[in-house]
């Protein structure tokens, strides 16, 4: 069958395709593109320059955002990670569990309610019972919401996988822990690291619930670029965006090829 | 291995060798931390706004618990010296407007996607993979870079005022702060939330359908509007939902694209909580919005159980 007369295509679909792949990723350029603008107004171009990477690197506010954030972010990686795996062993290896289906949901909970309502609420909650330190706080609710995104990689990777091999394990006599950490624990690392990188992307992201509950010495990496944003677009701005936009992209890939990698070799 | 493991219920064939009372022990220890996480970060702040949204108002910010519903009735009314009370629409029409946006949002997403997704799904097998990374892949860049990035794009002495400059548009021009810029940062942030779902069950489209429906004399469209939408609507509803619902909260997009002015529910809960203003009010807010995004879920929750005992 020629191409022009394939049922399956329709006219105009790969100008469309194009410009929509123009459109995703031109904004994306367009920040690139103005942080190596030498003038000091972002949106008049002078020439090119790259004495702004150089002073955000050197801005020591950035810096201790960053610590912050990436603080924060590991620590709730960990816990919602650690939680996560065994709320997916539990619920899909766990026999005559009660409430099944109605902790899966209390497990995908954040994933269904709206953000600013649980950041409004948290922020009441910590007010009440007086909870000031500024990390603590945001460990707790980076921790709550990251968690279904941990879970929901391990659950898939768990969910697909057979018994045999741990079968097999016990009937060599290992004991539940060898069994565990030799067996187990290889053949879910898929799910795992991909669902602590969701799970890690996710809270360094995270603006809305930072900004309700960060106090003075907790700023996190998003919420001091919005207060940058809101002092007015500068080229320096630009630059940070630029790595920033930078680290997500690498570290995204990464996430990706580990995930189909994983796939692959899927048991 | 054997195929039957995939399916069926995994615990049937759980080692006989094991101590009856691990796995129901599992279960239980497995589950306590996310059930303490969530309870302790969650389930108790849903409480706790709910009772706030019917407190007083406290003297100097915060609240005072009570019974009161002068926090539901100020979305609407406004409340004089004497105590009589005067519609001001001025929090109507930001919900109007956030449901409005929302929903707009949704359809333009919606429209885009679904021939992009079709398009995509014609593709031989690694440029497909490839596509949908390209697809996946900006939506790992932080939320707000990409919100910014429509700043510089919509703002004064961004790309687009400078093109329209030069085919003879004035100087100086700005399309930042208003509806349609929210709109637009709206559309780009949720786009990705979309098109994969709707990708997804495209790809499962059976093929010789869509040869059958030809060789039955319905031309492109036809079989556009009778077999291919309504074969894929799960994905639709799918991707309308997880685009649909983020929206209604949507804080960023208004805060920065709409300027102070051009409110949506989100970014007037956020006003409401920073410098101690109206924690009552805005807690109110919090609950309405809490019922949108519930009847939301809730009517689709409805349709799935629906589909299931029809099934």
């Amino acid at each position: 069958m020629s191409k022009r007369h394939d049922v399956k295509r329709y006219p105009g679909l790969n100008a469309l395709n194009l410009a929509f792949f123009a459109y995703l990723y031109a904004p994306l350029a367009v920040v690139v593109a103005y942080s190596f603008n030498d003038n000091k107004i972002a949106g008049v171009w002078t020439h090119f320059s790259l004495k702004w990477y150089g002073s955000a690197l050197n801005n020591p506010a950035l810096m201790k955002a960053l610590e912050t954030s990436l603080i924060v972010a590991a620590v709730a990686t960990v816990v919602a990670t650690t939680i996560a795996l065994m709320a997916a062993l539990a619920i899909i290896r766990g026999r005559n569990v009660r409430y099944r289906r109605l902790s899966e949901t209390i497990v995908n909970l954040p994933l269904l309610l709206p953000e600013i309502v649980l950041a409004v609420a948290t922020l009441i909650l910590f007010s009440l019972i007086g909870l000031q330190n500024g990390m603590v706080k945001l460990v707790i609710a980076h921790s709550a919401f990251c968690t279904p995104f941990a879970f929901l990689p391990i659950r898939a990777r768990l969910q697909g996988m057979s018994l045999d091999f741990e079968e097999a394990a016990t009937d060599l006599y290992a004991s539940r822990w060898v069994t565990f950490r030799r067996v187990t624990l290889p053949l879910i690392f898929p799910g795992l690291f991909s669902g602590a990188m969701l799970a890690f992307l996710i809270s360094m992201d995270d603006f809305i619930t930072s900004n309700m509950l960060s106090s003075g010495g907790t700023t996190t990496l998003p919420v001091y670029i919005f207060s940058l944003i809101r002092a007015g677009t500068s080229p320096e701005l630009n630059a940070i965006a630029s790595l920033l936009i930078l680290a997500s992209l690498v570290l995204a890939t990464t996430a990706l090829l580990v995930a189909a990698r994983g796939n692959r070799d899927r048991l | 291995m054997t195929d039957s493991a995939h399916h069926g219920p995994v615990t049937a064939t759980a080692p006989r060798a094991r101590a009856p009372g691990f796995w129901h022990n599992l279960a239980f220890w497995g589950l306590l931390p996310s059930w303490l996480l969530m309870g302790v970060a969650l389930l108790l702040p849903i409480l706790i706004i709910a009772a706030v949204s019917v407190a007083t108002r406290g003297a100097y910010g915060g609240f005072e618990w009570g019974f009161d519903l002068s926090g539901y009735r100020q979305i609407l009314f406004n409340e004089g010296w004497t105590g009589e009370l005067e519609f001001t629409p001025q929090y109507l029409v930001i919900i109007l407007r956030t449901l409005a946006l929302a929903g707009v949002t949704t359809l333009i997403c919606l429209a885009v996607a679904v021939p992009v997704a079709y398009h995509i799904a014609c593709q031989p097998p690694r440029l497909k993979a490839a596509l949908v990374y390209l697809i996946t892949l900006p939506f790992w860049v932080s939320m707000i870079l990409r919100v910014y990035a429509w700043m510089i794009i919509l703002g004064r002495d961004g790309p687009l005022p400078r093109f329209l400059e030069f085919f003879g548009a004035h100087a100086g021009l700005s399309f930042m702060y208003n509806d349609g810029a929210t709109l637009a940062a709206m559309v780009y942030t949720y786009m990705p939330l979309m098109v994969l779902p709707v990708f997804a069950s495209i790809e499962k489209l059976d093929g010789t359908l869509i040869e059958a429906a030809h060789d039955l004399y319905g031309n492109r469209w036809v079989t556009l509007r009778r077999v291919i939408l309504p074969l894929t609507a799960p994905g639709l509803i799918s991707g309308a939902i997880l685009v649909f619902v983020p929206s209604l909260g949507a804080v960023l997009e208004p805060s920065l694209m709409g300027g102070g002015k051009q409110m949506m529910m989100g970014s007037l809960i956020q006003l409401q909580f920073s410098g101690g203003r109206n924690w009552p009010f805005g807690a109110a807010i919090a609950m309405t919005l809490l019922v949108f995004v519930m009847i939301v879920l809730l009517l689709i929750a409805r349709r799935a159980t629906a589909k299931e005992s029809t099934a």
